[in-house]
């Protein structure tokens, strides 16, 4: 035997495979118990030095990514191909194999066999499609030397199945690494009103350009009655060379999606500062201007200066603020206005739509996956495979028909690959077939 | 009359019907066992109502949402779906005594979701992240995976116990009031674990897919993730012991219990002994 061929049957043995996914279930719960991915000083002051740096050289703070680990990834699909390589053309022989070429001895010998006999007068009778259809099956037949051999099968490609699933985990590992070597991670934080092109990777230090630039329009938390978190909401808009491309309203669960690259509502930030806008009734005119606490501003055009004296807050989130409003020598207005909520203002000689709100920035999660729909396929693969491994069988029937002076005799073998029991009855039912027939 | 009601109700109901199915494997009596089935048989409607009440007051209460979204409405969940299982197998199989090792699982389940001072039984809204309606999907497919593992589970110790005893007597006539031969058990175990292992797969998948819409990521290994993957090799690995290697009998029958371990640690060790994504839906 040469080396070659050793190799080969290492690879296309189960007892590798039984020990690979032995050795990845043991190794997976070392990283579940010791937290991934902390600083180096994290491991040191929690196992001790000499601990830590063996763990170092194990790669255990990224044990799932280590050489080992990857490794074992690698052996387990080498192991599936080279084992389906070797049965599958075993299996496909079956599936499409010449079933009424078989040799008569063959069916004397099947795991489930019966005979019956039926008188010569009688056979004018005896139809072999009926007979079939007592077991939901159709026949095809072949004249032999002194009779007629028929057979029928169901689920041939369910013996497919197995195969179906050991490919489907193999097209899942191809989607991930498509995904880990063509696609990003990272995350940023963009406060209303603002935009950039630029992201922090989650790998490593490194920024993420890309070649065009998101805008937070605008952030919007709602809240239970108990005060839960009910929904998180960024208004997005995405810019190309500064000309607005397309604005939607993002939600956890509900991203963002252009140009393959998919932007996620993951989290927030509140700030002392608020959004102000504000309508001039008369001239339909309005402004929007970012407005430090305590900091009086103006909108010199209308002669209107304005600023947020004071304001309610629970925790970060603030709940109403004290406005200060003065247009013109007119007197000056100041009142509550609940956070996000318009309201009219009315001074001397003009009135006002304003609307006072909390700043945000929204935390996005950004990623580019073009392995993810080869993961999905793969996914889906494996349920149709399980579903054609168990839950369906490949049943064959023959049944050799001859002719032995005044009788007619009926030689019946089958076979399954799964539930014979279940089979064997079924085909009890051909037995009262011929009962009829005598 | 609200759901808490009719939970708690099921809860005494299901270790009454544990005791009768006891008392059919003690007095061997025909009518016992057609007490047992009935009396569970209404226990699990009950049940049914009491879910379908929970997730009407949730509505009422103007955060409707389905009652699958955390650790109380899927253990009550759990125990429903491996009733359910339950009594489908009882009734292809037609054999009583499976009962009397099954519903001690669902009983405990239940007592333990009722009495638990770790699991709180309010319905509370649901922060945005669950707000998924693959986290129905992923709840329902984990579960019915994890309720067949423990019918795998429970079987696997009535092999045993069965396996022990006949070293000395054989078996009496077949009846239902009977435990069933050693290979029916041994394929009954086979069956509930290749149907646990196609639902637990799907659950995998609808969890990975959620994260997916969710964060961007379909796969972080964080505790949980993990633990399922290493519950699911565990049975990959069974499945293929049996299929290829030909095992079958005690050895199976122990490897469907310490697979069912397994669920449990990743089900409930996780939430309460390692930290990560999942733990704010374990109170
Ligand atoms: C290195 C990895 C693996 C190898 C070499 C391998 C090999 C095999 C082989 C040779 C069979 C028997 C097929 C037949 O003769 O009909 C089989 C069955 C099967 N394998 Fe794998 N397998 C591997 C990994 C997996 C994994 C990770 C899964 C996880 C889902 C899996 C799922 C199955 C299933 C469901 C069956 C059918 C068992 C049955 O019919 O009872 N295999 N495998």
């Amino acid at each position: 035997m040469t080396l070659l061929k050793q190799i080969w049957n290492f690879f296309a043995s189960v007892k590798l495979a039984i020990f690979t996914l032995c050795s990845l279930a043991i190794t997976s719960i070392i990283g579940t118990i010791i937290p991934q991915g902390e600083s180096a000083s994290f491991y040191s002051s929690q196992y001790g030095a000499k601990a830590a740096e063996f763990m170092q050289i194990l790669d255990i703070p990224d044990m799932y990514y280590s050489w080992w680990f990857l490794l074992l990834l690698a052996m387990l699909s080498i192991n599936l191909l080279v084992c389906s390589i070797e049965r599958f053309p075993r299996v496909w022989k079956i599936i499409q194999s010449d079933n009424l070429a078989i040799p008569t001895e063959r069916i004397t010998k099947m795991a489930i066999g019966n005979k019956w006999q039926i008188a010569a007068d009688k056979i004018h009778l005896f139809n072999p499609k009926e007979l079939f259809d007592t077991i939901g099956m159709v026949p095809t037949s072949k004249d032999t030397t002194n009779g007629t051999l028929y057979f029928s099968q169901k689920g041939k490609y369910s013996r497919t199945g197995v195969y179906l699933v050991h490919l489907s985990i193999l097209i899942i590992f191809a989607g991930a690494i498509i995904g880990s070597v063509l696609g990003f991670k990272g995350s940023v934080m963009i406060p209303e009103l603002q935009s950039t092109s630029k992201f922090f990777s989650s790998k490593d230090p490194s920024s993420i350009n890309l070649d065009f630039e998101v805008r937070c329009d605008q952030f919007i938390i709602e809240f239970y009655d108990n005060g839960m978190p009910k929904e998180y909401q960024s208004t997005l808009t995405i810019l190309e060379n500064g000309k607005e491309i397309l604005t939607k309203d993002i939600e956890v669960n509900s991203p963002l999606t252009y140009k393959g690259i998919t932007f996620y509502q993951s989290s927030y930030q509140g700030y002392q500062d608020f959004i102000f806008s504000l309508t001039d009734k008369k001239t339909g005119q309005s402004h929007q201007v970012i407005l430090p606490f305590q900091k009086q501003q103006e909108w010199q055009e209308h002669d209107v200066r304005f600023g947020v004296v004071n304001a309610e807050a629970l925790g970060q989130r603030v709940t109403r603020a004290k406005l200060w409003l003065k247009n013109g020598q007119t007197p000056a207005v100041l009142t509550w206005l609940d956070d996000n909520q318009p309201s009219v203002i009315s001074t001397e000689n003009n009135s006002y739509e304003v609307v006072v709100k909390q700043m945000y920035a929204t935390g996005l999660q950004v990623a580019k996956d073009p392995g993810v729909y080869i993961v999905y396929l793969g996914c889906g693969l494996m349920l149709l495979g399980l579903y054609l491994a168990f839950f369906l069988s490949h049943r064959r029937v023959w049944l050799l028909h001859e002719q032995s002076g005044d009788s007619h005799s009926f030689l019946l073998g089958a076979n399954t690959n799964k539930n014979k029991i279940a089979f064997k009855k079924m085909l009890t039912k051909m037995d009262n077939y011929f009962d009829n027939l005598s | 009359m609200n759901s808490s009601t009719l939970l708690g109700i099921t809860t005494f109901t299901y270790l009454f019907s544990t005791l009768l199915y006891v008392a059919v494997i003690v007095f061997k009596a025909q009518k016992i066992g057609k007490i047992a089935t009935i009396f569970t048989a209404v226990a699990w409607l009950i049940q049914t109502a009491g879910i379908l009440l929970r997730w009407s007051e949730s509505y009422q209460m103007g955060i409707g949402h389905a009652p699958l979204t955390n650790m109380y409405e899927s253990v009550v969940f759990f125990s429903w779906t491996l009733i359910i299982l339950y009594l489908i197998i009882e009734i292809k199989f037609k054999t009583k005594v499976i009962g009397a090792f099954t519903l001690p699982f669902a009983f405990l389940a239940m007592a333990y979701a009722s009495f638990s001072t770790d699991i709180s039984k309010t319905i509370n809204p649901l922060i945005p992240a669950l707000q998924s309606n693959w986290l129905i999907s992923h709840v329902v497919t984990c579960f019915i995976g994890y309720a067949s593992f423990a019918v795998a589970a429970a079987l696997g110790i009535m092999y045993l116990i069965k396996q022990q005893g006949k070293a000395g007597q054989e078996d009496h006539a077949e009846s239902s009031l009977h435990l069933p031969p050693l290979t029916v058990l041994d394929s009954i175990i086979h069956s509930t674990m290749v149907f646990g292992f196609i639902w637990l797969s799907a659950g995998i998948i609808t969890g990975a897919i959620w994260a997916n819409s969710a964060w961007g990521t379909y796969w972080s290994w964080d505790p949980k993730e993990t633990w399922s993957l290493i519950t699911w090799f565990f049975y990959a690995i069974t499945l293929h012991a049996r299929y290829t290697r030909g095992w079958n009998g005690a050895p199976i029958a122990f490897l469907a219990i310490f697979g069912f371990l397994s669920v449990l640690f990743t089900y409930y060790g996780v939430n309460f002994l390692l930290s990560g994504l999942h733990s704010y839906g374990s109170s």
